[in-house]
Parts: C-alpha cells; structure tokens; sequence
C-alpha cells in the first residue's frame, strides 16, 4: 500500500475527505459515547444521567452481584462454542458451495434465510422444536427409543447450549456468504497451480487458501465476535434468561438494569466493563496489525 | 403522485379551516392485547367525541424495557409526544425533577381530584412537592388466589377458603395428576406472589416496615422469615407448573389442569374470555383469603411539556376526561381494573370486582409496591426470586440473607 | 483461457475451484451433507409454515410437525391488513412503505460511505488512519442500548431528531464498522498490482473507486447488502426511538403482533408476521445471489 510521505498533511487529499464521515464517527459517537459512558458509570444516574459522583460504587454491586457473574461465564462459553463451531461450519459450507454445485443459489439462500428473520419468533420456535413434551424428544420417544432424552431448554445445566443451537442456525448462513466472497476472490491460477504440483485438496486449502483469506477472516472474526458479545435477543425470545438465570449475558443485564431498573449507573458499569473486555482484545490486535511492520 | 399530493394539501387546507382549534395529540402506552385495546379505545372514542381534537395512537406493545427508553428518548429528544402511559409510582419521578412534565395542578384542583380519588394514596403517587403532574386512570390489585373448581372436584377435596388449606390440599392434587400451584417462571409473577403473601399472611405494617422504611432488620426478622418458608412451599407446589408467561398460568387454572394461582386481578379478563362464572367455576380469594388488604396500584398518564398553545390547551381537555365519572366505567370495565373514583356507580361488575371494591371503599388499601420501592430495588428483588423458583436446593434462609441486603441497600 | 476445455460452459456458470474429475463418490458427500445441513436449516421454516396455515383450536393440540388438517389463509390476511397495533388495525401494511423509505436510503448511503472509507483505507493509507479504523472496530462492540441516549443528544443538537435522515446517519453510524472493515478487508486482499498500475497511469482516488475495484467487488457488494437490508429492515429499536409514529417500520407492527403481553397468544399469526417481515430480505438473498459469480478478481488481472 502507498505508504504517507514527509509531506503527509496535504497528500492523499480526496482520501481524508473520503474519510471525513469515518473520522466523526469515530471521535464523536464512539469514542465520545464510550468516554461518556464510562464517566456515568461513576455516577448514581438512575433514569436520566446525572452527575452525581458514587466512586466506584456500581462497580463494586456489580462484582458482587450473582447474575453478573454467571452473565459473564455462560458468555465465556457460548463465546467460545459459538466462535469455533461457527467458523468449521461457516467454512466448510462455503468450501461445499465453491465446488461448482447445482442449485448454488437456492442451497445459499436456504442456508442464509434464517439470519432475515426476527429473533422474536426464531426463539419461539426453536423453544418449541427443543420442548420435551411436543418437539424432537417426543418424536425420537414415538419412534420407540423410550428413554431418549433432549430437553436443552428445561436443564439449567445445558439450556445455554440450546441456545447455541439457536445462535448457529441463525448466524451461519452470513459466515458461510462471507467465507464464500472471500474464496470467490481468490485467484484460479493458484488452483490450478496447485494441481499442477499435485497438492491434496484439503492441504490446498490449509495451507494456502486459508492463509490467503486471512483479511476475510478477520472480517468475520470481528463481526462473530461483535454478536457475541451483543447477544440479547436471542437470550430474551428464547429463554428470557433462564431457567433461573442458567442463560443470562451481559448485555441483557445492561439493557434490564439501564431500562427495566432504571438504574443507568449500573448499566453504564456493566457496559464499561463489557467495553473494557473488548479493547483488551482490540488494542493487541491493532498493534499486530499497524503496530510492528509496515507493509505493501 | 401529483395528484396525491395535491390531494393531501387540499385535505389539509380544508382540515385547517373547518377546525381551526383542532389538535391532533399523539399518546402512547403499551395497552396491546384485545381487552386492553378495547379499554384504550374507550379513551380515544370519548376524546374524539367530547372535544375538537384527535386522538392519534402510538401503541408500542411490551411495557418496560421495550416501551420505557422510547418514551423516555422521545421526552428528552425534545419532541415528546402529547401524553405517554406510566406505572405510576416513582417511575416518572426524574422527569417531573427535570421540569420535562407538564403541572396539571389547575385540572386536578377543577375537577377536585383530591376529594373523588380513593384510595388518595394514587394521587398521592402523581404529586411532587404539592404539585399534581400525573392522572390517574384506574386501580389493579396483586392480592389474588384464583382457584379453579373442576380441579379440587377432580381431586375430590373441597375448594379451599384460604392459603392454609391452599397449602393443605396440595398433595391430593398432586395425587390426582393435577399441579396444585401454577406460575409463570418470570421474576415479575414470582416477587410478586412473595409479595402478596407478606401482605395477606403479616399484618400490613411489617410490609411497609420493609418496603415502606426500607428497614433491613424486619427483612432478616423471623416474621418474614414465615414467608420465605410459605413460599418455599409455594415453589414445592409449582416446581411442575412448566409454562413462562402469567396468562398461560391462568389458562393451567381454567381447564383445571392447576389447582390455583396467585395473580392479580388482570387475571379477572381470562376467565371472562374462557366464559367462567365467579362463584361457579371459579372462586377468587383476595388477600389469598386472610387479609382483607389490598394494594392499589395501577396506570397513570402523564403529559410532557409542550411548546405549542394549543397542543398544550388539548393536553389539559384529555387529562380532565381521563377522570369523568362515564369515561372511567367505560374504560375500567373493559379493562378489568377497577375506577379510581370512589363515587362512581359499577352496576355491571362482576363479582371478583365487587369484593376488591369493598375492600377499598372500607379504607383498608395499601400503596403498591412501585410506589414504594424504585425500579432499580424491583428489578434486583426479581432476580432473586427468579433464582429462588428455579432452585430448589436455595434455602428460604439463604434467600432471606440476600432479600435483606437488598433491603438494606434500597434507596 | 486455457481451462476452457475442461469447462466448456465456464463464462456464465461459476467455475470450480480446480479442475476436478467428475467423481460419483464425492458429489455423493458433497450433496449428500448439503441436504443435512439444508433439513436443519429448513425444519423451523417448516414448522413456521404449517404451524402459520393452521386455526388455533389446531395450535392447541400441541403437534408442532403434523401438517394442517384444513389450511388456512386467515393468519397470513390477519397479520398483513387487520391485526390490531393499539387502536391501528390494519396490520404490518400499515408500515410496510416506511419501511422500504428508511432501507432504502439507509442501505445506499451505508454502503457508499463505508466503500469509500474501506478503499481509503486499505490503499490510500494517510496519517492516523490506523487509529480512527482501530477505534471504529472498537465501535462494533458497543451495545447499541448504550449509545441510545447519547445518539438522542446529537441527533437533537443537529436538529435532525425525529426526521427520517436522522435514522439514516444512525444506521449509517451503526453500519459503518463491520462495513468498513469489510470492503478494506476485501479491497486489500486484491492484487496490489491492479492498483499500481492504475497509479502509474495517473489515474486518481475517484477514478481508480470507480473503474477498477467496483467492478472487481461485486461479491463483497453482495454480502454489504444482505448485511445492510436485514439488519435495517428488522431494526426495531432505532426506528421507534429516533422517529415519530408517522414514520415507523414495519417491525413497530410485528413487535407489536408478536409480543403483545397479555391476552391470548395467536402463534399462527406471529408466525404467518415474522415470515411476512422476512419476506424483503429473502428475495434480496435470492436475486441478489446471481452477483456471486466466481472469477471476476482472475479475469481482472488478466485484463
């Protein structure tokens, strides 16, 4: 890439106006929301901000409180499933789709449909497809396996992983369409290449596809990631966090205690606490990619 | 397109002329479903009619956290809408603080509020430093048991007259397949049924000893310590109860699935669908049959300030009629919840509603819980509760240890 | 081209991965786990369709995979032109247009602005670049219920709360990050050379936008727009906060059909609503689809 020269302020002219719409962005809603944020987070803002200084009260409540604690496991695990299963799944559709197949477009578009649907009612019926007494496991008992057992939603132990199942269903579709673009844009002479010397699909595409849709992985890991980390609707339509609070997420203890409770400070703690988390992710990386070297 | 256009201003050149006072006022709330559509319907025909302005409808269904930021967004974006439906109690309270709510002071001295309210302590609720910034539309109550006859005549036991035998009967229930107690699994309909039995099982005071002056004490005390034993029971009774939302829990009651259920008297307008007759069909215990006390809560409207004079003047039309004596049968019959006006004639009340009316016009009415206790003291007491229900091995007195500190932390 | 000959019919159709021999075994596993993968994606549509063709004494019963016994249209006339929204009973119709007037402006300027920005960025690197994109992915992790407020704010100071360009900075705003790391992302990932060579030519910011990487991303275009469309069109929360009741999308209506609190459930019309609101994004999907052709990125190279 062009990489500035001394003379950088007036160089690149039409790339800074370009990026004017970017750089407010930016500065004033992210940054300036985020600094605010964190700065009524110290404050007993209860329906409207008010700058009435508490230290470091919420934060104290906050760790304190039950229902953060498991929010921040049960993300902890649906993170971690949903990033791993969902970028197996996610690639190896789009690998299935890249190989010349019939009806490409109607598989995708059925792959892809379930992320057009509100979360509302996808709740609803993966609640009802997963409900011991009418769903799979009253199917599976009909046949005759008797003691078939599948009740994700009813065990607090396992019901986050039935919202896992939700979640994947949902949120593949975009992943595989994302990993489809990026295969779209890798070169066919390096297929044929590959050929060529004799190498084995599968390493082809370890070794040297993979490594080459590094850029579009990145994409998807922030935008699996962002989901993640966001996940609230899903929560509600489908379980309303529980039974108990087994399924409770972060997000849904800002958005109950900033709205429900009317407690803003508290949902500024929490959320400050969620963004924290993130830039201790983001800031590495900023430096992996900006920081060392300079390429291009 | 040109023609609409042209159209759409000749409409609102002739709309401009023949009304030249007319306001359209856009009110929001989150009364969705049918029985509560219809009630608002009531409002909305009866303001068309009364007055020279229009009721323009912004329904936005799912009360608090859905409805709540929008109407709060809208107020402080500056563009408020004319009136806006809240719990009343001390939801609203920072608005009035921030001057964003208008002073209907002179409406309620007109229409001598003070003297048609009952019980008082609903205006008491509008009223901030003497001034009144809200209208109180009607009064619902929590200290329900809903009983259901086919389910005890299945079971073959009478149909209790009060919690103990509630409690007794339930092992013949169980016996006979039927579940004794049915509950939504929703942090709202399990504090809220804790709630009721601190109310009907204690005398009053303990209840406002704890909510009231927030005292931590009583909350570890032995008395209340009673009721996390009863509702220790009571969550023996519904651990089979396996449905979420409250109306699917009366529904277990009506086709006698469930043996009973403690819910307000929303749960009144289930049974008149299902066409059940009090009495007959179904018995409704207020104060679950102990206590004659009930709490008065219930909605209220408030109106944001406005910069226009005759949106402002339309306002002030709307918050009388939300008081007139005709206005509040219609709306309150079709809504199930009773009038607040005590000198209002309610032929047409079925007999659930003539029992709560009773109770109330004998004085013995409490401040409801909202009014009492912030949003944020609520929602913390819910997720307790909502961990008590769905675990069966939290201990009453470990839920009382944590009760308590919330208690002693409220504001 | 010198593949040709293995694929005869190659300019329209995509084109493989490499060539391959038709081999049964494989097309037997390739097709055979995409009808897998196609049941579990299509069960819940199956049970959303039967279960939105049935009347509610059906519902009841509880059999949520038995086929309708007698099919009804009702739900689907219910939940587009008469369910009620308040005192409002004429359905999701009611919002149908609004919606289309916020997407579509929405999803063009979205889309615009964060090409641009990505293309800034992945060639056109200028000082300070990397901080204001690293704070811009930082963005993408914010709850959007925790800038509600703050965004009221602005939206007031500009004097656009309220307005429908109000909602389409919000959406613009809210878009921009996944959005801009996408096209830089892809725009990056493009042969370098492409770009030198237009320089070397004298060709600028504007031209090169235009003539060489628009024609070059249409697949990327393709997934910015399904991304765009689905999450504008079933925005809730910003079209009720940031507008007036005039101007509200139709998810106002379906929130308001599916998620009414009390009262009795009518799963049959929640259903025949949510596949109604689904229906725009899915034909996007499906035309949309044609635009993913394969090859575009080598036939550029080689001009």
């Amino acid at each position: 890439m062009s990489s500035e020269r001394p003379n950088g302020l007036f160089r690149n002219i039409p790339a800074k106006v370009a990026a004017i719409p970017m750089i407010i962005t930016a500065l004033v809603v992210f940054m300036g929301g985020s600094l605010w944020t964190m700065a009524y987070s110290l404050t007993k803002s209860k329906l409207l901000p008010k700058w009435k200084f508490v230290g470091l009260d919420q934060y104290e409540r906050l760790w304190s409180t039950k229902r953060w604690v498991v929010s921040i496991e049960n993300l902890f695990i649906y993170g971690v499933c949903m990033l791993i299963a969902s970028f197996v799944i996610g690639f190896i559709l789009a690998a299935l789709m890249d190989q010349k197949i019939r009806f490409e477009n109607t598989f995708r578009t059925i792959i892809l449909y379930p992320f057009a649907l509100s979360f509302i009612v996808t709740g609803l019926v993966w609640q009802w497809i997963l409900n011991p007494e009418f769903g799979i496991q009253s199917i599976i008992r009909g046949l005759g396996f008797t003691s078939f057992e599948f009740d994700p939603l009813y065990n607090a132990d396992i019901a986050i992983y039935g919202i896992l199942i939700a979640g994947l269903w949902q949120g593949t579709g975009l992943i595989m369409v994302l990993m489809l673009a990026g295969l779209r844009g890798i070169d066919q002479e390096i297929w044929k290449a590959a050929k060529v010397d004799g190498i084995p699909t599968w390493k082809t595409y370890l070794f040297i596809v993979i490594p080459m849709m590094r850029p579009v992985f990145i994409t998807t890991l922030v935008l699996v990631a962002a989901s993640i980390v966001k996940v609230y609707d899903l929560i509600v339509a489908q379980t309303g966090g529980g039974p108990g609070i087994s399924t409770e997420m972060p997000a849904k203890y800002v958005y109950d205690y900033m709205f429900g409770g009317q407690n803003l400070g508290q949902g500024f703690a929490a959320s400050t606490m969620m963004l924290l988390a993130v830039l201790v992710v983001v800031i590495p990386w900023a430096y992996l990619e900006f920081g060392g070297k300079k390429r291009g | 397109m040109k023609t609409l256009r042209t159209l759409f201003v000749a409409t609102t050149a002739l709309c401009a002329t023949t009304a030249a006072f007319a306001a359209d006022l856009e009110v929001t709330h989150w009364w969705t479903s049918g029985g509560e559509a219809a009630a608002v319907g009531e409002l909305a025909k009866a303001f068309d009619a009364r007055t020279d302005h229009h009721w323009v409808d912004g329904a936005i269904a799912g009360s608090g956290s859905t409805a709540r930021p929008i109407m709060i967004s809208r107020i402080t974006g500056g563009d408020p809408m004319a009136a806006t439906q809240f719990n009343h109690g001390r939801q609203a309270e920072e608005l009035v603080e921030a001057g964003l709510m208008r002073d209907l002071t002179d409406i309620a001295e007109a229409g001598k509020w003070r003297e048609v309210i009952n019980p008082p302590s609903l205006l008491d609720a509008c009223t901030v430093d003497g001034k009144v910034y809200c209208a109180p539309l009607n009064i619902h109550s929590w200290q329900w048991l809903w009983l259901s006859h086919k389910a005890y005549a299945d079971a073959g036991v009478p149909v209790p007259t009060n919690w103990d035998e509630f409690v007794a009967a339930a092992p013949a229930l169980e016996a006979a397949g039927i579940v004794p107690m049915a509950m939504g699994k929703q942090g709202w309909q399990q504090s809220g049924a804790f709630n009721v039995m601190m109310i009907s099982l204690l005398p009053k005071e303990i209840f406002l000893q704890v909510y009231g002056d927030k005292d931590a004490d009583v909350a570890a005390g032995a008395d209340v310590a009673r009721i996390f034993k009863a509702a220790a029971d009571a969550r023996a009774m519904a651990s089979n109860s396996n449905v979420q939302d409250w109306n699917q829990a009366t529904n277990l009651v009506i086709t006698g699935k469930a043996g009973g259920q403690i819910m307000g008297d929303w749960a009144q307008g289930e049974f008149q669908v299902a066409e059940m007759t009090a009495g007959e069909d179904y018995t409704c215990l207020p104060g679950l049959g102990v206590n004659r006390t009930l709490q008065a809560g219930g909605d209220a409207f408030y109106f944001p300030v406005l910069k226009d004079a005759e949106t402002t003047a339309a306002q002030g039309e709307l918050a009388a009629l939300l008081l007139d004596p005709e206005v509040q049968v219609a709306f309150n019959l079709k809504k199930g919840s009773l009038p607040v006006r005590g000198d209002v004639d309610l032929a047409a009340a079925n007999d659930c509603m003539k029992k709560g009316l009773d109770i109330l016009a004998t004085g013995d009415a409490i401040p409801d819980f909202n009014q009492l206790v912030s949003s944020d003291t609520r929602v913390q007491i819910e997720d307790l509760f909502v961990e008590f229900f769905a675990d069966a091995s939290m201990t009453p007195e470990a839920a009382q240890e944590r009760f308590a500190a919330i208690i002693a932390d409220a504001d | 081209m010198a593949d040709t000959a293995v694929h005869p019919a190659a300019s329209s159709e995509p084109r493989g991965p490499k060539p391959r021999k038709k081999l049964s075994r494989n097309n037997i596993i390739i097709y055979g786990t995409l009808l897998v993968v196609a049941f579990y994606y299509l069960l819940p549509l199956y049970v959303m369709v039967v279960t939105s063709l049935k009347g509610m004494p059906e519902i009841r019963l509880g059999n949520i995979f038995s086929p309708p016994v007698e099919i009804t249209f009702e739900p689907w006339v219910k939940a587009w032109s008469q369910a009620c929204t308040g005192l409002n009973c004429d359905g999701l119709s009611r919002g149908f247009w609004n919606s289309i007037r916020i997407t579509v402006p929405s999803v063009i300027v979205s889309i615009v602005i964060a090409s641009v920005n990505g293309y800034a960025l992945a060639n056109w690197k200028f000082k300070g670049a990397d901080a204001f994109f690293t704070i811009l992915i930082f963005g993408a992790f914010i709850p959007y219920q925790v800038m509600l407020y703050p965004i009221v704010i602005m939206l007031r100071e500009i004097g656009l709360y309220g307005t429908l360009w109000g909602l389409v900075i919000v959406h613009t705003i809210f878009g921009m990050p996944i959005l801009t790391l996408l096209f830089r992302n892809y725009f990056t990932s493009l042969p370098e050379e492409l770009f030198k060579a237009a320089r070397v030519d004298g060709a600028g910011f504007w031209r090169i936008y235009f003539q060489i990487m628009l024609p070059m991303s249409l697949p990327i275009f393709v997934v910015a727009m399904i991304l765009q469309v689905t999450g504008i069109w079933n925005d809730f929360l910003f079209g009720v906060v940031y507008t007036k009741p005039d101007l509200y999308p139709m998810t106002v209506q379906l929130n308001n059909i599916v998620n009414s609190v009390q009262g009795v459930k009518e799963y049959n019309v929640n259903m025949a609503a949510t596949l109604l609101t689904g229906l725009v994004p899915l034909v996007i999907y499906f035309v949309s689809g044609k635009l993913f052709v394969r090859g575009i990125a080598a036939g550029a190279v080689k001009g």
